[in-house]
């Protein structure tokens, strides 16, 4: 079902999304990628303070080609979230809500996002220039040397994106793949 | 003998970084569009719908049709009979590359080293594939690759036992691994043949052959066909998010090889299968 959330939530709110829904996100989510993830996890490993809380709040996988003038964001599609899976689990253990990205997650990212009652959203890869159009304003608040993998807090407004992995643990990816398969 | 400046080949490629990130070829075009009409999935229609949205409006408003501009990947087919002036041919590429990305509001995704991983912040070098053919033209294509399809591609190193059968069964095991990560719709470039970078060579080039032109090798041609419907019978779906609409080609260049081997490169490329293609 269509539904609309805003941005950061909670995992009450988390919990009445399931595998499978159409969502469009209003309000704040965050980018980062993989340089980010790794220096946010060494960050971790020192006991530093992270740039971003992760409570409630939303990673969105992405690394935007350049706005032009007078424009809040170049093209802003989602990136490969497996790479991301290392670093994940320990970022869902400290509150983070929900992840966007595209492709497919490891076993041990399921089981935080069901042992924290977080979710996965996909956005659809590859459609950056149309994803670019939901997403007000973007700005660097750490990380600014990493260029395009730096990490941006964005303002976006109906983000259209689908629920992949619920906080029971069901995954469209495998489900919906079955519904089709000819074999 | 003919000369051509290199300060002409940066020009050009300058522009065919630009134009290859913001429009898709013809075929492509034409080939997302008919598979909109045969999706049977509502959120496959749904998905393929909003990729036409987004080519739209990357034309209109000159937004790369993905955020990932790719690593550029060229291919030179440099006439025998050809004279470059004015510097390094490599220099020149590579400058072209550089004007592009930067000029071009491109994503700079390229790192100057595979361990120490500092962005080069030019988008350079590019990967240039050099070929001499017979004549007085140069024939240049430049192709960003993008690396979520890029790194679920495969070299599979088969046994001459393993018959076309096997090479079958490692194309579509390719495929169904990709899945979700490499966006499809994808566009399936297959090398059969040569040797282990020969192999990956073809699969590479194949994906800038028209999606609407098959193999002129009758054998090929089948298996073009039976491996895009076995393909598209997987379920994956644009997205990979349930449908029958997996794939939108399967390009396969073959090549002789050797009497103990039987090396098969894919090479998956998602929907933003891009490439622009000149004549100088």
């Amino acid at each position: 079902m269509d539904r609309h959330i805003t941005a950061p939530f909670n995992k009450e709110v988390a919990a009445q999304l399931k595998a499978g829904d159409y969502v469009y996100i209003t309000g704040t989510i965050y980018t980062a990628r993989d340089a980010a993830h790794k220096r946010m996890s060494e960050a971790l490993q020192k006991q530093e303070q992270l740039p971003i809380n992760m409570e409630n709040n939303v990673i969105y996988y992405m690394g935007p080609s350049p706005a032009r003038e007078g424009r809040p964001i170049g093209s802003a599609g989602p990136t490969t979230a497996s790479r991301m899976d290392k670093y994940a689990p320990s970022l869902l253990d400290l509150g983070l809500s929900g992840m966007i990205g595209k492709g497919k997650r490891s076993q041990e990212v399921k089981d935080a996002i069901v042992r924290n009652g977080a979710v996965y959203f996909a956005a659809v890869g590859g459609a950056g220039a149309l994803l670019s159009k939901s997403i007000l304003s973007s700005e660097v608040i750490a990380y600014d040397d990493l260029g395009t993998e730096a990490i941006r807090r964005l303002e976006v407004k109906d983000f259209p994106v689908i629920v992949v992995i619920d906080k029971d643990g069901n995954n469209l990816y495998e489900t919906a793949i079955k519904e089709y398969a000819k074999e | 003998m003919r000369t051509i400046q290199v300060t002409d080949i940066t020009e050009q490629i300058k522009e065919m970084c630009i134009e290859a990130n913001h429009f898709l070829t013809d075929d492509m075009k034409e080939a997302l569009v008919n598979a909109q009409d045969t999706e049977e999935a509502m959120l496959g229609k749904q998905i393929l719908q909003q990729l036409q949205e987004n080519l739209r409006i990357a034309g209109e408003d000159m937004i790369p049709i993905c955020q990932d501009t790719g690593m550029a990947v060229i291919f030179m087919e440099i006439g025998q009979d050809v004279h470059f002036e004015g510097g390094s041919l490599e220099d020149a590429i590579n400058e072209g590359v550089r004007r592009g990305y930067v000029d071009g509001y491109l994503r700079k995704s390229v790192v100057k080293d595979p361990l120490i991983r500092e962005n080069t912040k030019d988008n350079t070098p590019a990967i240039i594939h050099y070929e001499i053919v017979p004549g007085d033209q140069v024939r240049i294509t430049v192709a960003p690759k993008g690396f979520g399809s890029e790194n679920m591609s495969r070299v599979f190193m088969l046994k001459p036992a393993d018959g076309i059968e096997g090479v079958k069964q490692a194309i579509l095991t390719a495929v169904k691994d990709a899945g979700p990560n490499a966006c499809p719709p994808m566009v399936v470039g297959v090398g059969i043949g040569g040797t282990f970078e020969k192999c990956a060579l073809m699969a590479k080039k194949a994906l800038t052959r028209p999606v609407n032109q098959h193999s002129d090798i009758p054998y090929v041609r089948e298996m073009e066909e039976e491996l895009l419907e076995k393909m598209n019978a997987t379920g994956i779906g644009p997205g990979g998010l349930g449908g029958t609409t997996t794939a939108l080609a399967v390009n396969i260049n073959t090549y002789p090889t050797h009497i103990a081997g039987l090396p098969v490169a894919v090479n998956i490329c998602c929907h933003v299968n891009r490439h622009s293609v000149r004549v100088l």
